[in-house]
């Protein structure tokens, strides 16, 4: 029985609507030729090539772009070893500790994480900089990465772990040529949302930066408190659609891969018959 | 137990401890300490060289001075609650506009749903400020939601939304809906239709169906859901800061201010203990519900 009514119809066209009316707007009007953001004076690119020409803008996209990249390296690493403990770990001292400090930052308000780390680097003398945004980064996305690579943990087949012990391989290698592989595609989303946290990040960021580096959102924010501006549309629309090309390549790819897993089933089953 | 699995359990661990845990321990022993012109901007500091004398000169000097600060300055009383009304409200509207869709998307054709499982996400992943700084066009007396509306005729005047708490809520439920429409979608998408079907054929009309079978079945989702809304939305500070302007009082934003514009340490310390406070609980019962959750799925 289908259950499609025009409530439905109606529910789900109204919803995308309002999430995606904003945005599509934000697009349109970084072709605007008025430095007037909200009055329309036609077709122009002239603002992405001001968005170009501003160094203050480029140094801070680089600057948010190392920090991404080396926070979110580490916090993978991490995060899987921390996933791989709370999993397969067993019990261990301090295993309820070590649970709630991977969950507690998912839920923490950003102005206390923020705070709090600004606090400890003060009080251990260390200077502002990029690297304290990289420790700082790191730390939250962990737990994101570890929460990722945990679900994907615990959803596999243990048994092909244990044949590989059995056959002689030592707990390292079984992870490497057995597990890496089997947990791979949660290792990879977990970059990418770290990567994506620590791009988008303002607070925690305001508060570990320092006077000495400036990130990107750091820069958007203070622009766009003294109100919008036809730059910021631009490098809006840039960023959205590196967003729009990201998440639609990559849902392609894994459905590529569900249906190749789909075949290879297949064919497993005629082979047994 | 040997090296290797010492290694792996002790990096992580030692990486949150120190950068997770000791810090809401150093919060809380400023939350205690004075106001100071100096670098650091409170008193007193621990001074190891004096010793033992220098230690308990140290214990000596913190108290409770900022608590009772907080209790007595009757701002952060309001902050604190106009927060908890906004975090409120704005979890209830982005209930009522995320359960629709989230409906809609568990009863469209199965090979849809990939595609509109994409659409929510997809926001998710673009840039939280952008989209914060989306609305300030369409809100602003002068922005494209007035233009519209003036044309059309059916104002006279522009409609004052922005730095008002409007804008706030709107701004909320915008940026938190894919929270909530992912979590009741999960638990629509697992509901038995045939349930429905029974009711109907028992002489249930469509709708006191939803009230009895769909809507206690998507509770957990629900739950979830307005957890996921309501425990950011109550420190949030980028949202009313853009959007609320001066009017609305969040305490996300006084805590801001204090910590940078008014180098007060001490006084933001303890305004985030309190916070940390109150959000102890919802976190408590947010764990609760997930637990659950994953007991019956089990």
């Amino acid at each position: 029985m289908r259950r499609f009514s025009w409530f439905n119809a109606t529910a789900l066209t109204a919803g995308f609507a309002f999430l995606y009316i904003p945005m599509i707007i934000l697009v349109i009007y970084s072709f605007n030729e008025s430095r007037l953001v909200t009055v329309w004076a036609g077709f122009s690119t002239h603002w992405y090539g001001e968005l170009f020409r501003d160094q203050a803008f480029l140094d801070a996209a680089w600057v948010t772009l190392r920090v991404a990249f080396v926070s979110s390296t580490i916090a993978t690493i991490l995060g899987t070893m921390a996933a791989y403990v709370l999993v397969r770990g067993g019990k261990f001292m301090g295993r309820t500790l070590f649970s709630g400090m991977i969950y507690a930052p998912l839920v923490m308000p950003e102005v206390i994480t923020g705070l709090s780390l600004l606090l400890l680097f003060i009080s251990i003398g260390l200077d502002r900089g990029i690297f304290t945004i990289i420790l700082a980064h790191t730390t939250f996305s962990m737990c994101y990465v570890s929460v990722v690579v945990s679900s994907r943990l615990v959803s596999f087949d243990r048994s092909v772990e244990e044949a590989a012990l059995d056959l002689g391989c030592t707990p390292f290698d079984a992870f490497r040529s057995v597990t890496l592989p089997l947990i791979a595609p949660a290792v990879i989303a977990g970059w990418l949302l770290a990567f994506t946290l620590s791009l988008d990040d303002l607070v925690i960021a305001s508060f570990t930066a320092g006077p000495s580096a400036t990130t990107l959102p750091i820069k958007i924010f203070s622009s766009v408190r003294l109100g919008v501006s036809p730059e910021i549309n631009a490098l809006s629309t840039i960023l959205i659609l590196i967003v729009t090309i990201g998440v639609i390549s990559a849902s392609l790819v894994s459905k590529r891969r569900i249906v190749q897993q789909q075949r290879d089933e297949q064919m497993a089953e005629q082979a047994q018959q | 137990m040997n090296l290797a699995r010492r290694t792996l359990i002790g990096i992580p661990y030692l990486w949150l401890l120190l950068l997770f845990l000791v810090p809401f321990g150093i919060i809380f022993k400023i939350s205690l300490s004075d106001y100071a012109v100096s670098i650091p901007p409170y008193t007193p500091t621990l001074d190891l060289s004096e010793g033992w004398q220098g230690i308990r000169g140290f214990f000596a000097a913190l108290d409770w001075e900022n608590y009772v600060f907080l209790t007595e300055d009757d701002l952060y009383w309001r902050a604190y609650l106009s927060s908890l009304k906004i975090a409120v409200i704005s979890t209830f509207l982005t209930l009522l506009v995320g359960y629709p869709i989230a409906y809609g998307m568990a009863k469209s054709a199965p090979e849809w749903r990939p595609m509109l499982m994409m659409l929510v996400i997809l926001p998710f992943w673009t840039s939280f400020l952008i989209r914060v700084y989306a609305w300030i066009g369409i809100l602003s007396n002068e922005g494209y939601l007035n233009q519209l509306l003036l044309w059309t005729g059916i104002i006279s005047d522009p409609l004052q939304i922005m730095n008002t708490p409007t804008a706030v809520y709107i701004g909320i439920v915008y940026t938190y809906l894919p929270f909530m429409i992912l979590p009741i979608y999960a638990t629509l998408e697992r509901m038995d239709d045939s349930l429905l079907e029974a009711a109907e054929d028992l002489g249930c009309s469509r709708l006191s169906a939803f009230w009895i079978i769909t809507l206690p079945l998507s509770r957990s989702g629900i739950i979830a859901g307005s957890f996921l809304v309501f425990i950011p939305a109550l420190g949030e500070f980028v949202i009313p800061s853009l959007l609320g302007g001066s009017s609305t009082l969040m305490i996300g934003k006084v805590l801001w201010e204090e910590f940078f514009s008014n180098r007060d340490w001490p006084v933001a310390s303890a305004v985030a203990i309190i916070l940390l406070l109150i959000l102890v609980i919802p976190i408590i019962l947010f764990q609760k519900n997930q637990e659950k959750n994953q007991e019956a799925d089990a």
